[in-house]
């Protein structure tokens, strides 16, 4: 009856993944295309405020103290909140925030919700638990709609349907909606998204919505939006549900001056967004009359434990480290498999999977460093990816076909000749004496077996030379020793052999 | 409440037990002290200057910006709202229950939201949507985003107020114009627990091929009038 | 000065031209080099591929060989940053205190070859002539780790004869990334692709960088492309005199 919750969609490993959208041209130019618009717009956003760095450091340091004392601030947001008139629930894993909405839902014996984006509750898989259970939920936010409406996975976290053009959003709309004279402008299509959820948000009695922040100290919510959406499902109906994710409280009100201004930079290139409502729990005469927030925790306390990756739940999803990423910008979302797709959601799925799923995810990157560069809040994301991908190999060496697998074999013959430089020397003449099984007419290698055929798919390589530095550095010292030695001068040769500059 | 203590209890043990041992509060509160703030808190800019800020950003998303001289209070800004309103064809409007009733220009319909009955009436969204706009004050603005904050009271009104009616023309104050993030935190502070908005321009939204378009649900009209 | 050379286990391997550049250009302005035979590898291939524990012996034996030298002379921006970004954790790692109070001592001794150039002997012009025109490929660890700025083409620019041509999107990864071009050989190659057209659209006779790394990278598409375009260690071009090529 209920789906299973999870994160992540398929086994499918990342280069597999990868290689199905690489020849999609489509996709990939319009997800280049959306990567660099809100690059650039980034880019000038962060670039004209003298104060962006210690803005990092600021929301860095707040994240990580929150972090560090989560449980005191939960606690206290969870009373402060609970004073205010909201009620609070917690949420172990995906299952039980799927029971609880589902039964505050029914409570009020609706069979339709609205929604506002959130990935949380596409990480618990809220839309097909519902929809399993008779409620049907109306994503609001225009990317979301598009995403549901094309039956689609979203591909990145704040413009889920990035990958689409215009042409395809109005193809999806025109069926959909039944607009067959629906324009292409992206006016036009705004326009119908308008109206075909107006109604929607003045008839639906509950809404379900994420959260940005949560404020330990008053209880208070925040949403940061563009449209008005979001707006509409916090005020208009008598039911609010937030499903936050534990890692989401901040300690002061106050410390959202720091994300206020990180945030919206960060995540759209604009100083500031068009909406963000702030609330604290029940307020008689404006807004929903009954609200709830339930704290997911699904494997984010665990996270905590890691010193390492701890700083992966810092995150405030802005999506910068997605669109500066040069392996998004080949593949786009989906190619992760995952709802948090990118260099964030390279560390964050396999860690909220106990590192049994998206295994190959940190392995997807260049470790180009990117990602840590544009980060408002400073996550050090190819640290925690070469941490991750240390628990793989552990975790594969401890089965046999790891011990003896390509990877394991190759990377222990490796260290067993960088152990020495005899052993380094020794592989370097045997290489070039192996090598000629591989180098063409041209002198070039063209085709290599095993393991190393993914480089020559595209590239050459060419052969090891004649001779090493080590050889020539050797023979150069046997030759100025012997001229020293000639014209008497009496070198003063060091074991190690050092030149003198002219 | 049927509030799950099991669940509860799981999580924060499973937090503590990962976090190792729980911090006192005093400790807690004296880290979060010492925790660096480098950035800017406090603008520097002369008040014309971030006047000028201030409309330039708010033009630059697209919402209409009218100055009103400070000697003129009073009759001067009811003028400009009789103006506003009649180039954008607005005749019915909803306003919050407080709202200065010097500011309200005779020819126009003004339909009180919230406070008690006598005050106000309570429309549905549905009215709301029927209305040609709402006209209120705020309660700080930013220069250096172009934002106007308004928290749920007497001369904001509630939050629906300003989301279903599609023309929202809004009165700030010159001193009600700071120039920084942190500065407008240090106003909102002590009401923080009102139901608090920033609108920065109209509704917007970017998510076709990154294109900026004006107006989704929110109000797609925004004007402010400036004064002093 | 007496100048110690580390080459790097693939400049050695594959790339013996950029070592014995490094070494013409620091006795051309009258520096000794020397260079220990003893030398392997920093342990970035290891390290960076998730193989930690098998990473350490072989930062143990680079530290060990060089635990007394004056100054450290590397030509790859990326292994001066495996050692600045790593050496520590990875003494941690290890639970080794001495090795950690060696790597605090080396690391500040340690510099890239452009770098060391520049910052710490103040030269700009090392009197080079090099009458091409000439690309440079900004190398991810040379940018975002080392923060190398604008060094590299401050000594291209003294270079005479050299014209040099600005490259576009000079930021983004080649997609190079050690065992990732392996791994992901299909999405390593397609960002390969996109710097590749960056670099023919500059028309240049030589695409230069700190970093034999992404130019090996480079030279693979360029010439399965069969582009007359060449790949040469930025050392190569600081070599090369008016009598002289290196």
């Amino acid at each position: 009856m209920k789906p299973t919750p999870s994160s992540h969609w398929q086994d499918r490993d990342f280069p597999a993944a990868a290689r199905e959208v690489l020849e999609d041209s489509q996709t990939r130019s319009n997800v280049r295309h959306a990567t660099n618009v809100i690059q650039a717009k980034r880019d000038a956003v962060t670039g004209e405020l003298p104060d962006w760095e210690p803005l990092r450091d600021a929301g860095a340091a707040i994240r990580a103290h929150s972090l560090a004392h989560l449980d005191y601030y939960l606690v206290q947001f969870e009373q402060a909140c609970t004073r205010a008139g909201g009620q609070v629930h917690w949420a172990r894993d995906a299952a039980e925030a799927n029971q609880i909405i589902l039964g505050l839902i029914q409570r009020h014996h609706v069979d339709e919700v609205l929604k506002i984006k959130t990935m949380t509750s596409e990480e618990v898989g809220l839309n097909p638990y519902l929809e399993a259970n008779g409620i049907r939920a109306h994503e609001t936010d225009l990317a979301e709609l598009i995403v549901q409406l094309g039956k689609d996975k979203p591909s990145h976290f704040v413009v889920p349907a990035l990958h689409k053009n215009r042409m395809q959003v109005r193809e999806i709309f025109q069926r959909e909606m039944h607009l067959p004279e629906l324009g292409e402008r992206p006016e036009d299509l705004a326009a119908a998204a308008r109206s075909y959820l107006r109604e929607k948000f003045f008839r639906l009695k509950v809404a379900v919505s994420g959260a940005n922040f949560l404020i330990a100290e008053n209880g208070a919510v925040c949403i940061v939006e563009s449209e008005g959406n979001g707006r509409m499902c916090l005020t208009l109906p008598d039911v609010l549900i937030s499903l936050v994710g534990i890692e989401k409280v901040l300690p002061r009100f106050r410390d959202l001056e720091v994300f206020l201004q990180t945030l919206p930079r960060s995540a759209t290139g604009e100083r500031m967004n068009p909406y963000n409502s702030i609330w604290t729990g029940v307020q008689q005469g404006d807004g929903p009359q009954e609200f709830h927030v339930v704290l997911l925790d699904n494997r984010r306390s665990p996270i905590l434990g890691d010193a390492e990756s701890r700083q992966t739940l810092q995150c405030i999803r802005c999506g910068a480290c997605l669109n500066a990423c040069p392996v998004y910008h080949q593949t786009g979302g989906h190619a992760y498999e995952s709802v948090y797709a990118g260099p964030i959601g390279a560390i964050l799925t396999p860690q909220l999977h106990s590192m049994e799923e998206g295994r190959s995810l940190p392995y997807a990157s260049s470790l180009c460093g990117a990602c840590y560069e544009v980060c408002p809040v400073k996550i050090n994301i190819p640290e925690v990816l070469i941490h991750l991908r240390g628990k793989v190999v552990e975790e594969d060496q401890k089965t046999l076909s790891g011990r003896f697998g390509m990877w394991n074999l190759g990377m222990q013959t490796a260290a067993f000749l960088f152990a020495s430089a005899s052993r380094l020397s020794l592989a370097q003449s045997l290489g070039r004496v192996a090598q000629k099984l591989v180098v063409n007419k041209e002198g070039m290698i063209e085709h290599l077996p095993l393991l190393l055929s993914g480089w020559t798919q595209t590239r050459d390589l060419r052969p090891l030379p004649e001779q090493s530095f080590r050889e020539w550095w050797a023979e150069r010292t046997l030759q100025t020793d012997a001229a020293r030695t000639d014209s008497g001068a009496g070198g003063q040769a060091t074991g190690r052999g050092s030149s003198h500059g002219e | 409440m049927e509030s799950n203590f099991g669940a509860r209890n799981a999580i924060l043990g499973a937090i503590r037990s990962a976090l190792g041992e729980t911090q006192s509060a005093e400790r807690i509160a004296a880290e979060y002290a010492a925790l660096p703030r480098g950035y800017k808190r406090h603008g520097t800019l002369p008040e014309q200057e971030r006047l000028r800020l201030f409309q330039h950003r708010l033009e630059e998303y697209g919402a209409g910006v009218r100055r009103v001289a400070s000697d003129a209070i009073g009759d001067g800004i009811r003028d400009e709202i009789a103006g506003r309103l009649a180039a954008r064809g607005c005749k019915r409007l909803v306003i919050p229950y407080g709202l200065p009733k010097g500011w309200l220009p005779a020819g126009f319909d003004f339909e009180p939201y919230g406070g008690n009955g006598e005050t106000g009436v309570s429309l549905g969204p549905t009215a709301l949507n029927r209305m040609d706009g709402v006209l209120t004050g705020c309660t700080v603005a930013i220069a250096e985003t172009g934002s106007i904050v308004l928290q749920s009271g007497e001369q904001q009104g509630a939050r629906a107020l300003t989301l279903a009616p599609d023309y929202h023309l809004c009165v700030v104050f010159a001193e009600q114009v700071v120039e920084t993030v942190p500065e407008s935190f240090a106003r909102l502070d002590a009401t923080s627990c009102l139901p608090t908005t920033f609108v920065s321009g109209p509704s917007a939204t970017a998510d076709i091929e990154m294109t900026r378009i004006k107006g989704v649900h929110g109000p797609r009209f925004l004007d402010v009038l400036l004064v002093g | 000065m007496l100048v110690s050379l580390f080459i790097t286990c693939y400049n050695d391997t594959l790339f013996p031209e950029t070592g014995r550049s490094v070494v013409r250009v620091l006795e051309r302005l009258g520096h000794t080099v020397e260079f220990r035979p003893e030398q392997t590898c920093c342990g970035q291939m290891h390290w960076n591929t998730g193989y930690l524990q098998e990473a350490i012996p072989i930062l143990r034996h680079f530290v060990e060989v060089y635990r007394d030298a004056e100054t450290i002379v590397v030509p790859s921006s990326s292994c001066v940053s495996m050692m600045r970004d790593h050496y520590l954790k990875a003494a941690e790692m290890a639970q080794d205190a001495s090795l950690r109070a060696d790597v605090e001592a080396l690391l500040p001794r340690i510099y890239e070859f452009t770098e060391f150039l520049v910052k710490k002997l103040g030269v700009e012009d090392v009197g080079a002539a090099f009458p091409h025109k000439v690309t440079l490929h900004t190398s991810c660890h040379s940018q975002r780790s080392l923060h190398l700025g604008d060094i590299p083409i401050r000594l291209l620019k003294q270079v005479r004869g050299l014209q040099l041509l600005k490259l576009e999107s000079s930021q983004e990864c080649c997609g190079f990334g050690g065992t990732f071009s392996i791994k992901n050989a299909d999405v390593s190659s397609a960002m390969l692709a996109d710097k590749v057209r960056c670099v023919l659209n500059t028309e240049a006779e030589v695409c230069t960088a700190v970093d034999n790394s992404c130019l090996m990278h480079l030279f693979g598409s360029l010439h399965r492309q069969r582009t007359f375009v060449r790949t040469a260690h930025i050392a190569e071009i600081l070599a090369s005199t008016a009598g002289e090529r290196a």
